[in-house]
C-alpha cells in the first residue's frame, strides 16, 4: 500500500526542525531513516500530516568515542556505527550487535538512534543502550535534556519523548578493564526479528569472574538490564559451568515473553535461557567468539 | 480518502506537489512530486524506470532494492523527496542493453538464476555491491549476501552460483585471480 497524502519538509538546520516540530504540532512527525517508519505508513498503521526529515541537518553525522562513551549522532546509520574501527574498538558489542539488526540493504538506511527513539522490544539497540547503561540526548524548543536508558522507555514502541523533540545522540557507555561481551540471538530467517535474543558483558580479571550484567531482545516489554553480578563474582571464569544453572533460573524469573505466531511464550523463555547459557560459556571458556552470524555477513 | 492535512484537495481530487531534484543513473531529473511519493513509484511510475519491481512494500522481500551512494536500500522505504542529492543506481544504470549485460547479468543468465525475474533487479543491484565491497567471495558469504532477498522460483542455489560466477567474470574482466571457494566449475553453460 502507499502512504497517506502528506507534506515531506526537509529542514537544513536543527532550529528550523524543531520549530517545523512545535509549530505543526501532534500532526508531525520526525523522519530519519524510515525504516521504522515508512512501513507503518505504507500499511496506513499512522497517518501524519508531515513529515520533518532529519537526515539533513547538519552535525548529527558523527561517532565520537571518549574515555566513557561511544556518542552516536541522530544520522548514523546501523552501518556507519557496524563498519566503525573505532567505535568497535571501544565498545566490540556495538557490532556484535549491529550485524543482527536486520540485512545491510535496511541498516544502509535505518539510524541506531532511529530505533532507539522507536524503542521496539524486538529491537536490539534499545537493550543494548540499557546494557550499556547508555543515555541520550533530546532537544526541542523549549531546550535540551539527557535521559538514562531507565527512564527513556516506558513500554512497547513507547518512550518519554514529546512529539516535538528530536533526539540528537545516544551514548552507550563502555565496559569497565576486562570486560567480555557477546550478543546471540535465534531469528527465523536471517535479518529478521528475533525470536529471542540476550547480550553477556562479563568481567573477568585474573581469571576470575567479576561484574556481569544481561539484557534481552524479544522476551521483555522494555529494555530491562539483569544484573548476574551476585551470583558469578569471584568465581573462576573457566568454571563457570557450576553457575550456569543458577544464570538460567534468574533469567526464567525475569523476562516475560509472549506467545505469537511464530512461538509460544513457554518456547520463547526456553530458548532465552540456552542463549543465556551459551552466551556464558562462549565468554568464559576460551577466548570469546565472535558469532557465527557475525563471521558469515562479514562485518569488514 | 479523506485527510486532515492541506496535501490533498478532495473537491478537486488533486494533491500538492513540491519540486524534487533526482539523480538516477548519473542523470539529473526535475520532478514535481507530492510528499508521499515513494522512491520505488518515482523510478517506476515518474521516470518509467520499470526495472526496479515493487512487491512487498514493507522492506522484507527486497525486489526494490536500488543503491543510494552505491549502497543497497530498499526503495520502497524511502520519500523521494529525502534523497535528493543522493547519487542513485537502478538496475538500467548497472546494464541496459540486452547486448552488453554487466559482468553479474551475464552471471545469472550463465547460471540460470531466474526463472520469472521478478525477484532479479533486486539481486542484480545488492550482487553489485556486495562485490564491490567482497571481490573474493567465499561460497558462504555469497549466500549470505542474498539472504535479505526472496525469490519465490529458483530455489537459491543458483543464485548462490550467479555470485561467484560474477566475482569470476569480473576478475577475468580485470585481469584478476580465481575466486575462493566458488563453487562455479567453469564446465557449465
Ligand atoms: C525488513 C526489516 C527488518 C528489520 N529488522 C530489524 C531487526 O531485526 N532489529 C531491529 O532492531 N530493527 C529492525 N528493523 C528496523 C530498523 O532497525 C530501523 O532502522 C530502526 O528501527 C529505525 O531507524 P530509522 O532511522 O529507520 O527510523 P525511522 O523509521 O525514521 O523512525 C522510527 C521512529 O522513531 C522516530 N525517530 C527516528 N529518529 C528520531 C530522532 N532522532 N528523534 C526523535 N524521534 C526519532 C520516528 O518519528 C519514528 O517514530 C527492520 C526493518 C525492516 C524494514
Ligand atoms: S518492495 Fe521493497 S522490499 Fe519488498
Ligand atoms: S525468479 Fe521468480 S521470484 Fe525469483
Amino acid at each position: 500500500m502507499k502512504p497517506a497524502p502528506l507534506t515531506c519538509h526537509s529542514p537544513t538546520s536543527l532550529d528550523e526542525a524543531l520549530r517545523l516540530l512545535h509549530d505543526i504540532g501532534s500532526e508531525a512527525k520526525v523522519i530519519a531513516g524510515g525504516q521504522s517508519l515508512v512501513p507503518v505508513l505504507n500499511m496506513r498503521l499512522a497517518t501524519p500530516g508531515h513529515l520533518v526529515d532529519i537526515t539533513g541537518l547538519p552535525g548529527l553525522d558523527e561517532i565520537r568515542v571518549g574515555a566513557e562513551a561511544v556518542e552516536v549522532g541522530a544520522r548514523v546509520t546501523h552501518r556507519q556505527l557496524e563498519r566503525s574501527p573505532a567505535a568497535y574498538a571501544a565498545l566490540p558489542l556495538l557490532r556484535q550487535t549491529l550485524v543482527n539488526v536486520a540485512h545491510p540493504a535496511i541498516r544502509n538506511r535505518g539510524t541506531t538512534v532511529g530505533s532507539i527513539a522507536h524503542a521496539d522490544p524486538n529491537g536490539e539497540m534499545p537493550m543494548i543502550l540499557a546494557l550499556t547503561g547508555g543515555t541520550v540526548t533530546a532537544v526541542s524548543v523549549r531546550g535540551e535534556r539527557t535521559l538514562a536508558a531507565a527512564d527513556l522507555f516506558v513500554g512497547p514502541l513507547e518512550t518519554v519523548l514529546e512529539p516535538d523533540e528530536i533526539l540528537v545522540c545516544a551514548r552507550f557507555g563502555r565496559f569497565p578493564e576486562g570486560t567480555r561481551t557477546g550478543f546471540t540471538e535465534l531469528a527465523r530467517r536471517s535479518g529478521d526479528y528475533a525470536l529471542a535474543g540476550a547480550a553477556l558483558a562479563v568481567q573477568v580479571i585474573a581469571g576470575q569472574m567479576q561484574q556481569a550484567r544481561m539484557g534481552f531482545v524479544s522476551v521483555t516489554e522494555v529494555p530491562t538490564v539483569l544484573d548476574l553480578t551476585d551470583l558469578v563474582a569471584g568465581r573462576a571464569a573457566d568454571q563457570s559451568a557450576a553457575v550456569a544453572e543458577a544464570v538460567v533460573e534468574r533469567v526464567h524469573a525475569h523476562i516475560d515473553p509472549e506467545s505469537d505466531i511464530h512461538a509460544t511464550a513457554e518456547y520463547r523463555r526456553h530458548l532465552t535461557g540456552v542463549l543465556a547459557r551459551r552466551l556464558l560459556t562462549d565468554l568464559t571458556t576460551g577466548e570469546p567468539a565472535r558469532t557465527s552470524e557475525e563471521a558469515l555477513r562479514g562485518a569488514s | 480518502m479523506t485527510t486532515d492535512n492541506e496535501t490533498y484537495d478532495i473537491e478537486a481530487g488533486t494533491e500538492l506537489t513540491e519540486p524534487v531534484t533526482l539523480t538516477v543513473n548519473g542523470v539529473d531529473h526535475r520532478l514535481d512530486l507530492p510528499g508521499r511519493r515513494l522512491l520505488s513509484d518515482a523510478l517506476r511510475h515518474d521516470l518509467r524506470l520499470t526495472g526496479t519491481h515493487v512487491g512487498c512494500e514493507h522492506g522484507v522481500c527486497g525486489a526494490c532494492t536500488v543503491l543510494l551512494d552505491g549502497q543497497p536500500v530498499r526503495s520502497c522505504l524511502i520519500f523521494t523527496a529525502t534523497v535528493q542529492g543522493c547519487e542513485i543506481t537502478t538496475v538500467e544504470g548497472i546494464g541496459d542493453d540486452p547486448a552488453h549485460p554487466s559482468a553479474v547479468q551475464q552471471a545469472f543468465i550463465d547460471s540460470h538464476a531466474l526463472q520469472c525475474g521478478f525477484c532479479t533487479p533486486g539481486f542484480i543491484t545488492t550482487i553489485e555491491a556486495f562485490l564491490t565491497d567482497h571481490p573474493h567471495p567465499t561460497a558462504e558469504e555469497a549466500r549470505a549476501a542474498v539472504s535479505g532477498n526472496l525469490c519465490r522460483c529458483t530455489g537459491y542455489q543458483n543464485i548462490v552460483t550467479a555470485v561467484c560466477r560474477a566475482a569470476e567474470l569480473k576478475h577475468e574482466a580485470g585481469g584478476a585471480e580465481e575466486c575462493a571457494g566458488c563453487p562455479w566449475d567453469g564446465e557449465q553453460s
